[in-house]
């Protein structure tokens, strides 16, 4: 069942009605069999994938706790890291599979594999570090890994958070439920008005004839196109599991006004970024074996021997976090670009602020909009990565940036009307985020303003039913992080 | 209470823009607007004609009324599958029971949503057909036919249910013609007759390459059974036909089984290809696309020739001295005769 349909639609509406009818202590029951509904729609297969992670993912973590009970702390330490081990080795097995399977063959992916993994695989790591308890019931473990608003693109929860919100009683609070409803409707604007309206423009710029500047044009749009689609999607999953009652973590702060990479990843889908930083960056830069190899590089060269946990773990960090998007060679160089802007960008910090205080660049504001659009172009050009899984043409296009200025807007499969709606869906999106950088939540906002908050709610839906690209006529792409 | 009226307000606003929206098939595409065409004087008519542009475009009733003082309708649409025929005969039984129904036999042809095309096509005929019928369990019924298994979603049936859901992106093309007829339409037709008063001759004869299969599709079958079910039901005598179109093709083989199928259920067949003699058709006046369907003259002999079998052999009454009726039909005719004479070249 994609976001973007009307079978969702009613079915949130159903589930609405049931989930505050029924007695609070039984709305997680709900809850999750709307989920198993929910996922039911994308084919039964896909079940099959998700019950075997939540099913290792509950045996292991009752064992580990199991050991932690019975057996001395060493003995359950090294049954409990074979048994993590295991866990570990079957899901992302299993998930590798599926993405060498979607590399090779050609086939689907089984819906938001790659953000139920993570998060299931988060729990068991948490589990076998002793920061979180085992659920010992099997049923409230597979809400917390098919809660279906998360499910398709994220954002990744952690247990500890999410899981008592999930279980928790929600008495119906329209405030909740109308904030809920407001950022539904906004992520449906960024998708369906502004993503889907530039994804052919998109496709068009990927072929092999737009070089020179067409290329960084491409790289505009592109990130207009992922942008929409992306937080559009992670807006209408967090909207739907506000309507529930149920809070989930943040996965985007307006990016784009990022004055640097580090900033830019602080910013830019959040929880992946903190699932990375937790499980693969920490236990890596700790190691002993990187320890080690710290203390021994320290003796020749002490500032290099000091930072080489840093750089190691930020190059596995990176890698996995670019194998996690898919197993082609674009997007382990996209990983590995991320790594070396951010490690290049740190070594070089004090030499900026130099610069910076040299000529009080800092104190001039402009300077400000200059970095920003700085960072945004660096990431335009690493993020089209993504678009070319033949990396010698990536490296083609980028060679060709300053080759030729020509490009043809108008064979791009958009109209006049289609830019106009665009540039002003564009302005109306760069209007939002900067009320928001400087003043906050918006919704908050304009909560004590009751008429003007429901005529702009009303002229944003107008806005989306008529300006939306969906229908019949329209091939609705589902959203583009549903692949990873 | 404020918010009582603020919803109103939303949903006001909602449907007077759905009304804007939707295509009113008044100046371009008329036929669209057929199916929405209903009478006030339903409950009337002897005879109901049914089926695609080939009983729209070449039976007038005007004429019926004038030469045998026959009342009829046509519920007529342009592609219209044999399932949308059924549950526009069914719809009709809710208002009418007439003497006769009349059936073009021509959509036998098609036996499944998937053989009537492209989705894009088959999309915009059923549009056509179904967006101005009534809402009734037949609608539902007939939208449900007329989808492929893969159309047939939640995602395309909630845009028959609120239309303003298809067409939410024709405000770019919306034209006068929206505009003026945004809070009504007018009458196209003349008791489901859509008139045509130009004249293009017939010249060449039309061939299409042979098919790999004669036999008509079960579903096909299954409907025409339905429809003389439903037709015994209430008492009514089914008549088959096959009108005088040159194009598409009529072939034999496909005569052979809907005359043994007549034959078989003791119904009346007549195919008018076969008597476009007696009939009178000169293809060189009557027709105004060389041969597809008729013009006005045309149709008026054909209706002539009809008339003549509907009186005499299925005993349709003359109803020319039934009191009130006699108004309504002068009416009738003297629009038809004023449109006939406005528009003919």
């Amino acid at each position: 069942m994609a976001f973007a349909s009307y079978s969702f639609l009613i079915f949130l509406a159903a589930l609405l009605v049931v989930y505050y009818t029924v007695p609070g202590r039984v709305q997680w029951v709900f809850l999750l069999a709307g989920s198993l509904l929910f996922y039911l729609g994308s084919g039964w297969q896909n079940l099959v994938y998700m019950l075997l992670t939540a099913t290792s993912t509950y045996a292991a973590t009752r064992l580990m706790e199991r050991n932690q009970r019975v057996f001395d702390r060493k003995t359950a330490k090294l049954r409990n890291r074979g048994w993590l081990l295991l866990c570990l080795g079957l899901n992302f097995g299993l998930l590798g599979v599926c993405k060498l399977r979607l590399t090779f063959e050609d086939l689907l992916l089984p819906m938001g594999i790659s953000f139920y993994m993570f998060q299931s695989m988060g729990y068991v790591l948490d589990v076998y570090r002793g920061s979180q308890r085992a659920e010992g019931n099997p049923a409230k473990l597979l809400l917390f890994v098919s809660y279906f608003p998360q499910l398709i693109q994220g954002p990744i929860s952690r247990f500890s958070e999410l899981g008592p919100r999930l279980l928790a009683s929600h008495p119906r609070n329209e405030e909740q439920i109308s904030f809920g409803l407001q950022r539904i409707l906004w992520g449906y604007f960024k998708k369906l008005v502004i993503a889907d309206r530039i994804a052919p423009a998109v496709a068009a710029l990927r072929g092999p004839e737009h070089t020179g500047l067409s290329f960084l044009v491409l790289t505009v749009f592109y990130a207009i196109q992922i942008y929409g689609d992306f937080t559009g999607g992670i807006d209408i999953a967090i909207g739907v599991s506000e309507t529930l009652g149920i809070r989930l973590p943040e996965n985007f702060v307006r990016p784009f006004f990022s004055k640097n990479t580090a900033e830019y990843w602080r910013r830019w889908h959040i929880t992946l970024g903190a699932w990375m930083k937790d499980y693969i960056f920490y236990p890596v830069s700790v190691s002993a074996p990187l320890r080690k190899l710290s203390k021994a590089a320290r003796r020749r060269w002490p500032k290099f021997g000091k930072r080489l946990p840093v750089y190691a773990a930020s190059l596995a960090t990176w890698c996995c976090t670019g194998i996690w998007h898919g197993v082609t060679p674009n997007f382990l160089l996209w990983g590995l670009l991320n790594c070396g802007v951010i490690v290049i960008s740190g070594e070089l910090t004090p030499l900026y602020e130099k610069f910076h205080s040299r000529f009080h660049l800092r104190e001039k504001g402009w300077y400000g909009g200059f970095e920003m659009l700085r960072t945004f172009f660096l990431m335009n050009l690493i993020r089209i990565v993504d678009l070319f899984p033949d990396v010698g043409e990536y490296f083609r296009r980028l060679g060709s940036l300053f080759t030729s200025w020509y490009v043809p807007f108008s064979d791009l499969g958009l109209t006049g009307l289609d830019y106009g709606i665009l540039f002003l869906g564009c302005m109306l999106l760069f209007a939002v985020s900067l009320l928001q950088e400087r003043k906050g939540s918006i919704r908050e906002l304009l909560w004590e303003h009751t008429r003007l908050r429901y005529i702009l709610m009303f002229l944003l839906f107008l806005t989306v039913l008529l300006m939306g690209n969906y229908g019949i006529g329209y091939e609705p792409g589902n959203f583009i992080y549903n692949q990873f | 209470m404020k918010k009582c009226t603020f919803w109103a307000l939303c949903l006001g606003s909602l449907y007077l823009l759905q009304m804007l929206l939707v295509p009113k098939y008044m100046e371009q595409s008329p036929e669209g607007a057929l199916t929405g065409e209903y009478y006030p004087e339903a409950g009337n008519h002897d005879v109901i004609f049914i089926g695609d542009c080939e009983v729209y475009e070449n039976f007038s009733p005007i004429t019926l009324w004038q030469e045998y003082g026959i009342t009829s309708h046509i519920r007529g649409s342009a592609q219209q599958m044999i399932w949308q025929s059924y549950y526009l005969l069914e719809e009709t039984f809710q208002y009418e029971t007439p003497e006769v129904v009349v059936f073009n036999v021509l959509s036998m042809k098609y036996d499944t949503p998937q053989s009537t095309g492209s989705q894009s096509r088959r999309e915009a005929y059923n549009r056509m057909t179904l967006d101005t019928m009534r809402w009734s369990s037949s609608k539902w019924n007939a939208i449900l036919a007329s989808m492929t298994e893969e159309e047939r979603q939640w995602e395309a049936m909630a845009t028959y249910l609120v239309p303003i859901l298809r067409y939410h992106d024709r405000w770019s093309q919306l034209t006068n013609e929206d505009f003026s007829y945004w809070f009504h339409r007018d009458r196209v037709s003349h008791n489901g007759y859509l008139m045509q008063t130009g004249v293009k001759p017939y010249t060449d004869a039309y061939a299409e390459p042979p098919l790999a299969d004669y036999q008509f599709g079960e579903n096909s079958w299954h409907y025409l059974d339905k429809m003389v079910s439903l037709c015994a039901e209430y008492g009514t005598q089914l008549v088959l036909i096959k009108a005088p179109s040159l194009s598409p093709v009529w072939w034999p083989e496909w005569e052979e089984q809907i005359a043994e199928y007549a034959g078989k259920n003791d119904l009346l067949y007549i195919n008018m290809l076969t008597c476009q003699k007696e009939i009178g058709i000169d293809w060189s006046r009557d027709t105004y696309d060389a041969g597809l369907h008729l013009n006005v003259w045309g149709a008026e002999k054909v209706s002539r020739w009809l008339g003549k079998i509907l009186s005499g052999q299925c005993g349709v009454p003359d109803r020319r001295d039934q009191e009130g009726l006699a108004e309504i039909w002068a009416e009738k005719v003297l629009r038809y005769e004023s449109e006939k004479k406005e528009t003919q070249p």
